[in-house]
């Protein structure tokens, strides 16, 4: 059965469009038929960060108003046989999504894949609340902090409000993926802890991801951090929390701050 | 066979009971007569539900097809007419409710609007919510007291007529006794509100002392004045 997960945050900067990705890159190497829909229609990044903007003919609003054919607008990635893309216009805006049109898609889409993930666009207006409307689960991306928590509440209301799901009585599956997780700022006390996100949002944790220089480096050279770095912190953060989303039952780690040689040397300062 | 299932007669048993029924006496114009009966439906519904009901056509002068419209307007607010009085056979069709004639008055018993009175008296004056209550959500209840088993998120808000209870954090507005009812409280698990508010009374986030942050605690009006107290 194909499933649609929409992976959302309110709040810009937090790591979507690194996510989609990353969750579509780890669940395309376990052998699963992966797309990966960028909604964010006017300020599309998802094909920047898959490293396929020098491919993108044909996009989502051209599907939506069947000016395209949607094979004509997937593009197939160029490491993993199993992923593909559907890239969003950059010259038109939301309101092209219609509602209807972007059903049509979505549901041709679960018949020729395992996984379908809408990768959301910031705020609650019309691109969040298409990427989210015909969505089976949710991640809900969300950075340590008060205002990125209380933004992922609100779109935990909207989940449970706006999507066809919820209208029909059945319930949109919650995940809380935490990212930009900063172990040595946690032990300092300068950011929201893991319990206190999870005591606001009250929804089950699919992963945290440490705040880590391989992110940055692999959305510039066009990388799924899943792909580019594999063996890094986060690349391994992000394959665990695919083989949740996939039911694996997968030990949870919480990143802890990893003390260098230097700083062993100088642990303490002299009064 | 059919010898076999042959059943015994049965005595056809003839009794002549009598039933109390409303009487309708339609007047000219038609149209304002229907919207006096509108009238008494709105103002009790289920009046005329379920009960007996003749039309008295001796103070209109309606033809076949006036009794017929007349007929299913009525039928249309559901109500079923059992008979019709006061006109002559010639002007009913055989579809119509039968003729009556030899009616006598009597009290009715007005059982029926005192059911829809205490109908009223059990409608539930509070609301329970089982889940938590999402940042940009507002529950209004104007009606009674509003139960929350969860959490109220920051930028989320609360509006009940009577009391707040709510069995997790607060972290957004409540606002109790919105109609002026003044001894509503505020109870929560673990107060971080954005702002608590008792029939307009209110304080802000800044007011609330801050010994009492995440703990349980309660707000209630002590005259002009809120007061807000931990929960032991």
């Amino acid at each position: 059965m194909a499933k649609v997960l929409v992976v959302t945050s309110g709040k810009g900067g937090v790591g979507k469009t690194t996510t989609t990705a990353a969750l579509g890159a780890a669940l395309a190497q376990r052998g699963d038929k992966v797309v990966v829909v960028d909604f964010d229609v006017g300020l599309r990044n998802l094909d920047l960060v898959m490293g396929a903007e020098r491919r993108v003919v044909f996009d989502l609003i051209n599907v939506v108003q069947g000016v395209a054919k949607l094979p004509q607008a997937l593009i197939k990635d160029k490491r993993l046989e199993n992923l593909w893309l559907l890239p969003a216009s950059q010259t038109r805006d939301k309101d092209a999504l219609t509602e209807e049109g972007v059903g049509k898609v979505i549901a041709d889409l679960r018949s020729r894949f395992d996984w379908v993930i809408c990768d959301s666009p910031a705020g609650i207006e019309r691109g969040a609340s298409m990427a989210m409307r015909f969505a089976d689960e949710a991640v809900i991306v969300t950075n340590p902090e008060v205002s990125s928590v209380r933004d992922s509440d609100r779109i935990i209301g909207m989940l449970d409000s706006k999507t066809v799901r919820a209208e029909k009585g059945e319930r949109v599956e919650k995940h809380i993926l935490i990212t930009r997780y900063d172990p040595s700022r946690a032990a300092r006390g300068e950011m929201l802890t893991i319990d206190d996100i999870l005591e606001i949002l009250a929804t089950p944790l699919l992963g945290i991801i440490p705040e880590s220089q391989d992110v940055l480096r692999a959305s510039n050279v066009g990388t799924p951090v899943t792909l580019s770095n594999a063996d890094g912190a986060p690349a391994r953060a992000y394959i665990d929390a695919a083989r949740r989303l996939c039911g694996d039952t997968v030990p949870m780690q919480v990143p802890t701050e990893r003390k260098g040689f230097m700083d062993r040397l100088l642990r303490r300062r002299a009064a | 066979m059919e010898a076999a299932v042959k059943t015994q007669r049965q005595m056809v048993r003839l009794r002549g009971r009598s039933y109390v029924a409303f009487v309708f006496v339609p007047t000219v114009p038609i149209l304002d007569w229907l919207q006096e009966i509108d009238a008494t439906i709105a103002r009790s519904p289920g009046f005329f539900a379920g009960r007996p009901v003749v039309i008295d056509l001796s103070s209109v002068d309606l033809s076949q097809a006036g009794i017929g419209h007349l007929l299913t307007s009525l039928q249309d607010r559901n109500i079923r007419v059992l008979g019709i009085e006061g006109v002559e056979e010639a002007r009913l069709t055989p579809t119509m409710p039968p003729l009556l004639s030899g009616g006598r008055s009597c009290v009715v018993e007005p059982n029926a609007p005192k059911k829809t009175e205490t109908k009223a008296e059990t409608k539930p004056t509070s609301l329970l919510l089982e889940a938590p209550v999402r940042s940009g959500q507002t529950v209004i209840f104007p009606e009674g007291d509003i139960t929350i088993l969860g959490s109220v998120g920051s930028g989320a808000e609360v509006v009940a007529g009577g009391s707040i209870h709510i069995y997790g954090a607060l972290r957004g507005r409540a606002m109790a006794g919105v109609n002026g009812h003044t001894s509503a409280r505020i109870y929560c698990q673990k107060i971080e509100a954005e702002l608590l508010a008792i029939d307009g009374f209110y304080q802000t986030a800044d007011d609330i002392d801050a010994a009492l942050r995440g703990q349980p605690a309660q707000a209630f009006l002590q005259g002009n004045t809120m007061r807000i107290t931990a929960l032991n």
